[in-house]
C-alpha cells in the first residue's frame, strides 16, 4: 500500500470576507506518485482546495478551518507557507504575475535564490530545469518577449529547481493556445514519469487534460466532493453533465449515437475504444442525420487589401493579409500567440496604421477616419473586461460613450436602456459594477460598445478562463447579437470549440500571413494547417476516422448541429421532429 | 509611449563594473557636481565625463531624444533664471561689468553670463554619468550589489520589480487609452480641460485598479517561492568585485575629496574670476 | 489579504512602476502658467493613502529618482526628496482611511486633504525651494514662485484625482450589500 500524502479529514472552510462555508466536509485522500485531477466549474471550490494544500490557505487568505489536513505530515496551517514551500510546488494560473525574475533565468532561480544558494550551483541547475522543458535558447529573454506557453515553461522549471514532493497546477491550459497546452499536458506527464512526484492538476478542461492518462479524477461542486473516481468510470457514468462539465466531444457523439459508454472498454482512450459496435452504431447516426443548408451571406461589409504593417523598425508583424467579411457573420480569427492577429483588429479599429495596403468599409477607405470615427462603425472588446470598466455604476459605464459624444441625457437614458435590456443587464442598471460576476462584466463591457450602434464587433478572447457554464452564456449572448440584432462579429481566439461550434468561417494567422480562410470544420482536419498555426485537431475527426467515415469534415459539421440542437431543444425534441 | 532609457548589452570594462560601484560613482560625482560652482573643477569633470561616456561605447542615437529634452528644459530653466533674477552674477561674485542693457532693469552683465554657464556646465557634468550609469548597469546585477552596501534585499528587490513591470504596465496604458478612445473620449491637447481630466480618470481607474489586483497575485508567487523566508539571499546576477572596481571606488573617493579642497579652499563655493 | 512584508515589497516595486509610466502623462492647468494635473502625484497619495508611510516614501524616492534618470538621464535631487516627503506624510494615517476596508467616507477625505495640503505646501513650497538654493545655488525669487507653482498643481490633483481614486477603489473594495433587482 503506498504512503498516503495529502489527508483532508472532515475538513471545511470559510473566507472571513464571505458568508457561506466555500470548502463542505472535505475527506480525500492522495497518495505517494499519484497523478491526480480536480475538476469542476468556476465557484465549485476546486481553487480554494489547492490553496489550502501550499498554505495560501489560511497564511495569506485568512478564514476558519474545520477538521484537519494533513500534507506531507504538516499542517499547513501551522507550519505556514515558506515550511509547505519545501513540499509542495505550485504552478499559479496566471503566467505575468508568477514571472517575477527581470529574465528567464533570474526567474528559474528565484526559489534558490531565496534559499541562498551558491552561484554555480545555481547556474547548473537554471541550465538543467530550462533543458527540461526546452526553453535553455531563451534564458536571458525578458518576459515581454515570450509566449503565454513560454512563460509557463518558465514557471515549470522554477518549481523544478526545489525537489518538492507534491506539484500542484492551477489551471494551467488557462491562457495557453491548444498546441501549447497540448504540449504543457505532455510536460506534465513527462515530469510525473520521471520523478516519483505527486501531481495534482486543477483544471475544468477535461478532454485537454485527458490528453494523457490520470490516476483519478475528484469532481467537485458547490463545494463538495462529488465524485473521486478513475477517468473510465467518470465517462461512462453522468456526474459530469449533472455538474456542467463538458464531457470529451467524442463521448458525446458516441451518446448521440446510441453507444452505451462502458467503463471496462476503457473510454478515455479514444482509439483502442472503438469496436465494431461503435463504428456501426456512429454510420448509422450519421447516415440518417441531414443538415440544413446554412445560407451564404451576400452584402460585403469589410474588406482587407494587401495589408502590411510593422511596428518602428522591427520585423514585420503582418504581410500581404487579404480578406473580406460579409454582413451578418460570425468569423474567428486563429493562430498562435503573436501571429499578429491581435494587431490585425488593431489596424482594424485604426489603433495602429496600416504601413500598405487599404482597409474599407462598406466599399469606403477607412485610413482617414480616426480612433472614435471608426468606433461608431466598429466596437472592439478588451479581454480583460476591468481593464475597460472606469465608472462604479453600470448604467454610468454604459452611458459613458454617448456622453462623450454629447448626446441629450434624454437620448442617452434611452439609447442606454435599450442596451441594457438586450444584454439582459437591465434589473442590475443601478448596481455597481463590482458586485458583478467576470461574465456579467464582460457584458457590460459589450455593452458599452453595442450602445454606440456599431455593424461589426471585435472581441478579443470573449470567453478565457471561463468554464463551461460562463462560456456558454457568453457566447449564446454574441449569437444572439449576431442572429436577431444582425451584428458581424469576429472573434480572436484559441479556444477551438468555440471556433467549431460558433463560427462558420475561421481565419487562420502564422507568422503575419494569412495562411488558410475556410469554413472552421475544414481548419481543424487539415493537419498541415493545424500544424502552423499551432492548433490541435479536434477528436471528433479521430473519431470520424476510426469509425471509417468517409467525409470527416461534413461529419464534424452534423454532430455540431445536432448537439445545438439538443442542447437548446432536449434530444427529445430532434428525435420526433 | 515615449521612448525611455534602457540597459543595453555591451562588453566594456564600465559594462562589467559592478553595479554598486557605477552608483557609488554616479552618487559622488552627482553630490561633487551639485556643490560645486568652482569653474575649473567643473572643467575637469566635464572632460572626464565626455572620456568615460565614449569609452563606454554609448551610441549618440540611443540617448538623442533624452538629450532633446534636457537640452529644451536647460534653456527654459537658464532663461528662467535671467528673468527672475537678472542680477544673480552681480550678487554672487560682488562685481557688475555691464555688457548690453535691454529694458527696464534687464541688463546683460558679463558676471550673470558666466554665473549661467556655470549653472549649465553642472547639468553636462554630471549628465553624461548619468546616462552611463543607466545603459551600462544590469538592473539585476544592480539589485543584487544593493545588498553589499547593506541595503535591505527587499528594497532592491521592489526596484528590479519596478523595471520587471514598466513595460508591461506602459502596454496596459496604451491599450485603455486605445479603447477608451474608440468609446469616443477625447484624448487629444484639443480637448477641453475638464474633458481632458475626465477622459484621463477613464484611463487611471482601470490601470491603477487592475495593476493593484496584480500586487496580491505578485505576493503570492513570491511567497509561495520563499521570498522573505531568510535575512540573506543569493543572487543568480551577483558579480564579484574586481581590482577595477576597488580602483574606481578609490579614484572617486580620491577625486571628491580633491574637488572639495580645490573649491572650498579659498572659503566660497564659487570661483571668481572678476576680483 | 494581510499586509505582510512580501506585499510591502510587491506594492513598493508595482507602484513604483505605476509611479514611471505616469511621468509620461500631464495636462496643463491652462489658466495658471508652469502648472499641471499630474496623475502620478495622485497616484502616489492614493497608493501611500492604502499601503501607508513606508510605501508611500519609497515610491516617491525610487519612483522620482527611476523616472528622472530614464527620461531624462538625470536626477533632480532637490525635487525627489520632497515627493518622497510627501509620499510619507500621505501614508501616515493610512489606517483611519480604511480605503480597501470600504471605509472611505466624508471625514476620512477630510482628513486626507487636510494632510495633503499640509504636506504639499511644506514639500513644495519649502523644501523644494530651500534645496534648489542649497544645492543648486538658484535665485530664491525663481525658485520660491516655481515651488509656489508646483504646490497648486499638485493641491488641485491630489485633491480632484487622488480623492476620486480613494472614493472608487473603496466602492469597488467594499461589500455591497442588500442590491435588488429592479424591473
Amino acid at each position: 500500500m503506498k504512503r498516503p500524502i495529502i489527508q483532508f479529514d472532515n475538513f471545511s472552510f470559510k473566507y472571513r470576507t464571505q458568508m457561506d462555508v466555500t470548502l463542505k466536509q472535505i475527506n480525500l485522500t492522495i497518495y505517494e506518485g499519484e497523478k491526480i485531477l480536480i475538476l469542476g466549474p468556476s465557484g465549485s471550490g476546486k481553487s480554494t482546495l489547492s490553496q489550502c494544500i501550499n498554505g495560501l490557505i489560511p497564511n495569506s487568505y485568512s478564514g476558519d478551518i474545520t477538521g484537519t489536513l494533513l500534507v506531507c505530515n504538516k499542517e499547513p496551517a501551522k507550519v505556514g507557507i515558506f515550511e509547505m514551500s519545501k513540499s509542495v510546488g505550485t504552478v499559479l494560473q496566471d503566467p505575468d504575475g508568477q514571472f517575477i525574475g527581470l529574465t528567464v533565468a533570474e526567474d528559474i532561480a528565484f526559489s534558490m535564490e531565496n534559499e541562498c544558494v551558491a552561484q554555480p550551483i545555481m547556474k547548473q541547475k537554471v541550465q538543467e530545469a530550462a533543458t527540461l522543458v526546452s526553453i535553455d535558447h531563451l534564458l536571458e529573454q525578458p518576459p515581454q518577449e515570450l509566449s503565454g506557453g513560454q512563460k509557463q515553461r518558465v514557471s515549470i522549471a522554477g518549481v523544478m529547481t526545489e525537489q518538492v514532493e507534491i506539484l500542484l497546477f492551477d489551471e494551467p491550459l488557462a491562457n495557453l493556445d491548444p498546441a501549447a497546452g497540448k504540449y504543457t499536458i505532455e510536460l506534465i506527464d513527462q515530469i510525473h514519469q520521471l520523478s516519483d512526484t505527486t501531481v495534482i492538476i486543477i483544471e475544468h478542461r477535461l478532454e485537454d487534460v485527458l490528453h494523457r492518462q490520470v490516476d483519478r479524477i475528484i469532481v467537485m461542486d458547490n463545494g463538495e466532493i462529488v465524485a473521486d473516481m478513475n477517468p473510465d468510470m467518470l465517462l461512462s457514468g453522468n456526474i459530469l453533465t449533472t455538474v456542467g462539465i463538458r464531457e470529451p466531444l467524442y463521448i458525446t457523439a458516441l451518446k448521440y449515437a446510441n453507444c452505451k459508454i462502458q467503463e471496462h472498454q476503457k473510454p478515455s482512450q479514444l482509439n483502442s475504444y472503438i469496436t465494431e459496435i461503435e463504428k456501426n452504431n456512429i454510420q448509422t447516426w450519421y447516415n440518417s442525420y441531414t443538415k440544413e443548408k446554412t445560407q451564404e451571406k451576400e452584402e460585403e461589409i469589410l474588406a482587407i487589401e494587401k495589408v502590411f504593417f510593422s511596428y518602428a523598425n522591427k520585423r514585420p508583424v503582418l504581410q500581404d493579409v487579404q480578406f473580406t467579411i460579409k454582413k451578418g457573420e460570425m468569423i474567428s480569427i486563429v493562430g498562435k500567440n503573436g501571429a499578429g492577429k491581435s494587431t490585425l483588429a488593431k489596424l482594424i479599429c485604426g489603433f495602429e496604421q496600416v504601413n500598405d495596403g487599404r482597409i474599407l468599409f462598406r466599399g469606403k477607405d477607412m485610413a482617414n477616419d480616426g480612433i472614435a470615427k471608426r468606433a461608431e462603425k466598429i466596437g472592439y472588446v478588451m479581454q480583460n473586461p476591468n481593464q475597460m470598466i472606469s465608472k462604479s455604476l453600470i448604467f454610468e459605464e454604459v452611458a459613458l460613450g454617448l456622453i462623450a459624444r454629447g448626446l441629450s441625457e434624454e437620448e442617452t437614458k434611452q439609447r442606454v436602456e435599450a442596451t441594457l435590456k438586450i444584454c439582459g443587464l437591465y434589473p442590475f442598471r443601478n448596481w455597481p459594477v463590482s458586485a458583478l460576476s467576470f461574465g456579467q462584466k464582460k457584458r457590460v463591457t459589450i455593452a458599452s460598445i453595442l450602445v454606440l450602434n456599431p455593424e461589426i464587433i471585435i472581441l478579443d478572447e470573449p470567453t478565457a478562463g471561463q468554464d463551461f457554464r460562463h462560456y456558454t452564456e457568453i457566447m449564446k449572448f454574441l449569437e444572439e447579437l449576431n442572429r436577431n440584432h444582425g451584428i458581424t462579429i469576429l472573434m480572436i481566439t484559441h479556444d477551438m470549440h468555440l471556433m467549431l461550434e460558433y463560427t462558420t468561417r475561421g481565419i487562420v494567422i502564422a507568422d503575419g500571413k494569412l495562411i488558410f480562410d475556410q469554413k472552421t470544420s475544414e481548419i481543424l482536419t487539415n493537419s498541415n494547417i493545424v500544424e502552423q498555426a499551432s492548433l490541435k485537431v479536434t477528436s471528433l475527426f479521430e473519431l470520424a476516422k476510426a469509425c471509417e467515415i468517409e467525409n470527416p469534415i461534413d461529419f464534424i459539421e452534423s454532430f455540431i448541429e445536432y448537439d445545438r440542437e439538443v442542447r437548446e431543444h432536449g434530444a427529445d425534441a430532434i428525435l420526433h421532429a | 509611449m515615449a521612448q525611455m532609457l534602457s540597459y543595453m548589452h555591451k562588453d566594456t570594462w564600465i559594462h562589467r563594473l559592478s553595479g554598486v560601484t557605477k552608483m557609488l560613482y554616479f552618487i559622488l560625482w552627482s553630490i561633487v557636481g551639485m556643490v560645486t560652482y568652482d569653474t575649473r573643477v567643473l572643467m575637469v569633470m566635464f572632460v572626464i565625463s565626455i572620456i568615460l561616456f565614449s569609452m563606454s561605447k554609448t551610441s549618440f542615437y540611443q540617448v538623442k531624444t533624452v538629450f532633446t529634452i534636457i537640452g529644451i528644459f536647460l534653456t527654459i530653466n537658464i532663461l528662467a533664471i535671467f528673468l527672475f533674477s537678472p542680477l544673480e552674477g552681480t550678487k554672487i561674485y560682488q562685481s557688475r561689468t555691464d555688457l548690453l542693457h535691454l529694458f527696464g532693469s534687464y541688463v546683460i552683465t558679463k558676471e550673470q553670463l558666466f554665473y549661467e554657464f556655470n549653472v549649465a556646465l553642472k547639468y553636462f557634468t554630471v549628465i553624461p554619468v548619468a546616462l552611463m550609469f543607466i545603459v551600462t548597469t544590469n538592473p539585476s546585477e544592480f539589485a543584487a550589489s544593493l545588498s553589499k552596501l547593506g541595503v535591505k534585499y527587499t528594497i532592491g528587490y521592489s526596484i528590479a520589480l519596478a523595471l520587471r513591470y514598466i513595460p508591461d504596465i506602459q502596454k496596459d496604458f496604451t491599450e485603455i487609452k486605445r479603447a477608451q478612445e474608440a468609446r469616443g473620449l477625447d484624448m487629444s491637447k484639443s480637448a477641453k480641460f475638464s474633458h481632458r481630466v475626465k477622459n484621463m480618470m477613464a484611463i487611471l481607474f482601470p490601470l491603477i485598479f487592475t495593476s493593484l489586483e496584480r500586487i496580491d497575485t505578485i505576493s503570492n508567487a513570491m511567497e509561495l517561492r520563499g521570498f522573505g523566508k531568510k535575512k540573506k539571499r543569493s543572487w543568480y546576477r551577483e558579480r564579484p568585485f574586481t581590482k577595477t572596481d576597488y580602483v574606481s571606488i578609490a579614484f572617486i573617493f580620491i577625486f571628491s575629496v580633491l574637488a572639495f579642497v580645490v573649491t572650498f579652499i579659498d572659503g566660497t563655493r564659487f570661483y571668481n574670476p572678476f576680483i | 489579504m494581510k499586509n505582510n512584508g512580501n506585499r510591502i515589497v510587491v506594492a513598493t516595486g508595482i507602484g513604483t512602476a505605476l509611479y514611471i509610466a505616469l511621468s509620461y502623462v500631464s495636462i496643463p492647468l491652462g489658466f495658471i502658467p508652469n502648472t499641471a494635473i499630474q496623475p502620478r502625484t495622485a497616484l502616489l497619495a492614493f497608493l501611500a493613502a492604502i499601503f501607508g508611510p513606508f510605501v508611500g516614501g519609497a515610491v516617491g524616492l525610487i519612483g522620482h529618482t527611476l523616472a528622472d534618470a530614464l527620461q531624462y538621464g538625470s536626477v533632480w535631487w532637490s525635487w525627489v526628496f520632497p515627493d518622497a516627503l510627501f509620499g510619507i506624510a500621505a501614508g501616515l494615517f493610512a489606517a483611519k482611511y480604511a480605503i480597501e476596508e470600504g471605509g472611505f467616507g466624508t471625514k476620512q477625505i477630510v482628513l486626507f486633504n487636510i494632510v495633503q495640503i499640509v504636506a504639499n505646501v511644506v514639500a513644495w513650497v519649502v523644501v523644494a525651494p530651500v534645496l534648489d538654493i542649497v544645492i543648486y545655488a538658484e535665485p530664491a525669487n525663481k525658485v520660491f514662485t516655481q515651488g509656489a507653482f508646483a504646490c497648486l498643481g499638485n493641491v488641485i490633483t491630489v485633491g480632484v484625482v487622488g480623492t476620486l481614486l480613494g472614493l472608487a477603489y473603496t466602492k469597488v473594495k467594499a461589500k455591497s450589500s442588500s442590491l435588488k433587482k429592479e424591473d
